[in-house]
C-alpha cells in the first residue's frame, strides 16, 4: 500500500522486514499523507479507538470478578463496587465508557454525514462503520443486562421480544434466544459470552475500516479529491498524531467528569434493584444512545411494523451512498443540504427526547412526525436534492481557499511540479 | 477424458463436484446443528413444566400472581360485575376476537399468562380504561377477560393449559 519503497536502516531491521514487513506497515502508518485541513471533527476516529481499548481493558478485569449467574450476578456487581480494589473505578469507567463510546460514534457519524465522507470511493468504509455501529449496540445492550437489575431484566425482555414479531417462527426464535420460556439464567450466561466476544469482532472490523480508509485516504472539510502526497497533505506523524492526542485529552476531561462526579447520571436508578420477573418497572427506558430508535419503534402502532421501522432506520444508513445523489461531498458547498442536515440533527435529538418520554398524547404525535421526517430525509430529500440543488463552486485544491483569491490553476500545478522536483 | 465438443455439456467431473459439495453441506449442517440447538431450552428447564397453586384463600375480586416456567401467571377470582362486563362485549368490536366463555371455562376464575403480548412486560392488575389490566411499558389496555382493547399489543393475553385438581387447587401446565 505504501507509495514509496521503504528500507529499514538497521541490518536486523532489514532482515526482519524481508521476512515480515511490519516495519513497512509502521512506516506507512507514520508517513501516511493526510489532508492538511482536517479539523477537530476528524479526531473522533482516534478517540473511538481509545474508547474501544478502554472498554476491552476494563471489561477484561471486570470479568475476573463478575459472576454470570442469575442468583449471583447482582451481588457480584455490588461486590465489585464495594470490595474489589478500585472496583468502583473500573466499573464506572466501563459503564460510562459505553456512553462516551456512543457519544464519540455519533459525532463521528454526523461528521461523515456533513462532509459526505460516505460517498464514492468511500462506500465500503462507511458500510463497515455501520456494521461496527450495529455490533456496538448489540454489545452495549448485552452488557447492560449483565448486572441483572430491574432495567437489565426488563430491557432484555422487551428487546428479545422484538424477535417474536417475526411471522411464524418468531416464538421459536425467542425461546431459542432465551434458552427457556423467559429471560433467565441461560439468557444471562449466553449474553455474557457474546458480550465478551463482540468487542473483538469490532476490533477486527476496525482494522478493516482503517485499511479501507487508507486506500483512498481521508476525506476532508472541502471534500475534494487531493493528490497525495502533495502540498495539500501532511504526514500522519507528527501532525495528526499531536492533534488527535490533544483532542483525546479534552475528551478524557469530559469522560472523567462523568466517572468521578456523576457516575450514575446516565443510568437508571431502577437498575440498583435486583431483577424481579413478577414486577415490571413503571417506565422502561433504554440507555440514552438507543432512545431515537426506541422512539421510532413505539411510534408505529403495529408490533411487526414497529420492529421493521426501527431496523430500517439503522439499515437505511447503509444505503446512504446511493440515496445521496449529489456528486459534491462537503456540505460547505451545498447550501440547501446544509439546512436539511441541521433539521435532521434536530429531528434525531427530538426522537431521542420523546423516546425517553411516555408513549402517549402529544409525545406520541411528535414521535410520529419525527419518524416520518427521518425516513423522508433519506428517501425523498437526499435523492431529490442531488439533482435540484445548485452547489457553490469547488476550489481546485485545499491550499487555494487558504491563499484566497480566485481558483488558481497555475498555483495548484506549480505545487505538483515542486513535489516532482523534490522527488 | 471427454471430447473437445462435449466440454459444455454436464460431464462426470461436474457430477463429482456437485456430489462432493452436497455431502460437504450435509456434513457442515450436521456439525453446526448441535452448536445451534444447545441454545434451546435444556432438560432442566423443560422439567419445570407444571405448577400447582392453592387458591382456597382467595376472595372474589382478589388476584394472585404465580411464577410458572419463569413467567408470571395471573389468577383472578372475578366479581359478578367483572364477569358481566367481560361477557357483555360484542365480539366483533375486538382486535383479537375471543369469547370470554372460551377464555374462562369457570367464569369466576380467569387464569392467564401475565405477559403483555406486545413486548413481554407484566401488566398492572385492575388498571386501564377497561378496568382489567394496563401495560405500563407501551400503553396496552386489557379488559376484565384479559383481551386487548387499546394499544400496540397484537393479541389477547395467553391462556395457559390448566385444570382444577380439586376445588381449591389449580394445576398450571
Amino acid at each position: 500500500m505504501s507509495d514509496h519503497e521503504y528500507t529499514p536502516s538497521s541490518k536486523f531491521g532489514k532482515w526482519f522486514n524481508d521476512r515480515l514487513p511490519l516495519l513497512t506497515l509502521a512506516n506507512h502508518l507514520t508517513d501516511y499523507p493526510t489532508p492538511k485541513n482536517l479539523n477537530y471533527w476528524w479526531t473522533f476516529g482516534g478517540i473511538l479507538t481509545f474508547c474501544l481499548i478502554t472498554q476491552i481493558v476494563t471489561g477484561l478485569v471486570l470479568a475476573m470478578h463478575y459472576i454470570a449467574h442469575a442468583d449471583m450476578a447482582f451481588s457480584s456487581v455490588e461486590h465489585i463496587m464495594r470490595d474489589v480494589n478500585y472496583g468502583w473505578l473500573l466499573r464506572y469507567v466501563h459503564a460510562n465508557g459505553a456512553s462516551m463510546f456512543f457519544l464519540a460514534v455519533y459525532i463521528h457519524i454526523f461528521r461523515s454525514l456533513f462532509y459526505g465522507s460516505y460517498k464514492s470511493p468511500r462506500e465500503i468504509i462507511w458500510i463497515l462503520g455501520i456494521i461496527i455501529y450495529l455490533l456496538m449496540m448489540a454489545a452495549a445492550f448485552m452488557g447492560y443486562v449483565l448486572p441483572w437489575g430491574q432495567m437489565s431484566f426488563w430491557g432484555a425482555t422487551v428487546i428479545t421480544n422484538l424477535f417474536s414479531a417475526i411471522p411464524l417462527v418468531g416464538e421459536s426464535i425467542t425461546t431459542w434466544l432465551w434458552g427457556g420460556y423467559s429471560v433467565d439464567n441461560p439468557t444471562l450466561t449466553r449474553f455474557f459470552t457474546l458480550h465478551y466476544l463482540i468487542p473483538f469482532l469490532i476490533l477486527g472490523l476496525v482494522v478493516l475500516h482503517i485499511w479501507a480508509l487508507h486506500v483512498p485516504g481521508n476525506n476532508n472539510p472541502v471534500g475534494i479529491d487531493i493528490k497525495k502526497p502533495s502540498k495539500d497533505t501532511v504526514p500522519f506523524h507528527p501532525y495528526i498524531v499531536i492533534k488527535d492526542a490533544f483532542a483525546l485529552l479534552m475528551f478524557c476531561i469530559v469522560f472523567a467528569l462523568f466517572v468521578f462526579y456523576q457516575p450514575n447520571i446516565l443510568g437508571h436508578a431502577d437498575n440498583y434493584i435486583e431483577a424481579d420477573p413478577l414486577v415490571t418497572p413503571a417506565h422502561i427506558v433504554p440507555e440514552w444512545y438507543l432512545l431515537p430508535f426506541y422512539a421510532i419503534l413505539r411510534s408505529v402502532p403495529d408490533k411487526l411494523m414497529g420492529v421493521v421501522a426501527m431496523l430500517s432506520a439503522i439499515l437505511i444508513l447503509a444505503a446512504l451512498p446511493w440515496l445521496d445523489t449529489s456528486k459534491v461531498r462537503s456540505a460547505v458547498f451545498r447550501p440547501l443540504f446544509r439546512q436539511f442536515y441541521w433539521i435532521l440533527v434536530a429531528d434525531v435529538l427530538i426522537l431521542g427526547y420523546v423516546g425517553a418520554m411516555p408513549a402517549e398524547g402529544l409525545y406520541l404525535l411528535i414521535a410520529r412526525v419525527a419518524t416520518a421526517y427521518y425516513f423522508a430525509h433519506f428517501l425523498i430529500i437526499l435523492p431529490v436534492l442531488g439533482w435540484k440543488e445548485k452547489t457553490t463552486p469547488l476550489p481546485l485544491s485545499i491550499t487555494e481557499p487558504v491563499l484566497g483569491g480566485s481558483p488558481n490553476l497555475a498555483a495548484a500545478r506549480s505545487d505538483e511540479k515542486i513535489e516532482k522536483t523534490i522527488k | 477424458m471427454s471430447d473437445q465438443k462435449d466440454e459444455k455439456k454436464t460431464n462426470r467431473r461436474d457430477f463429482l463436484f456437485t456430489a462432493t459439495a452436497a455431502a460437504g453441506a450435509v456434513g457442515v449442517g450436521a456439525a453446526v446443528w448441535p452448536l445451534v440447538d444447545q441454545m434451546n431450552p435444556d432438560a432442566s428447564v423443560k422439567a419445570l413444566a407444571s405448577t400447582e397453586v392453592d387458591v382456597s384463600s382467595m376472595q372474589p375480586g382478589q388476584s394472585l400472581t404465580v411464577l410458572w416456567r419463569g413467567k408470571p401467571v395471573f389468577i383472578k377470582r372475578r366479581t359478578d360485575d367483572e364477569i358481566k362486563k367481560a361477557r357483555a362485549v360484542d365480539i366483533n368490536d375486538l382486535k383479537h376476537p375471543e369469547k370470554d366463555e372460551d377464555r374462562a371455562k369457570n367464569p369466576e376464575w380467569l387464569v392467564m399468562l401475565g405477559i403483555c403480548t406486545h413486548l413481554g412486560c407484566v401488566p398492572l392488575t385492575d388498571k386501564g380504561d377497561y378496568d382489567g389490566w394496563f401495560c405500563p411499558c407501551h400503553g396496552s389496555h386489557y379488559d376484565t377477560s384479559g383481551r386487548i382493547r387499546k394499544g400496540p399489543a397484537p393479541t389477547n393475553m395467553e391462556i395457559p393449559r390448566y385444570e382444577f385438581v380439586n376445588t381449591n387447587t389449580i394445576k398450571i401446565g
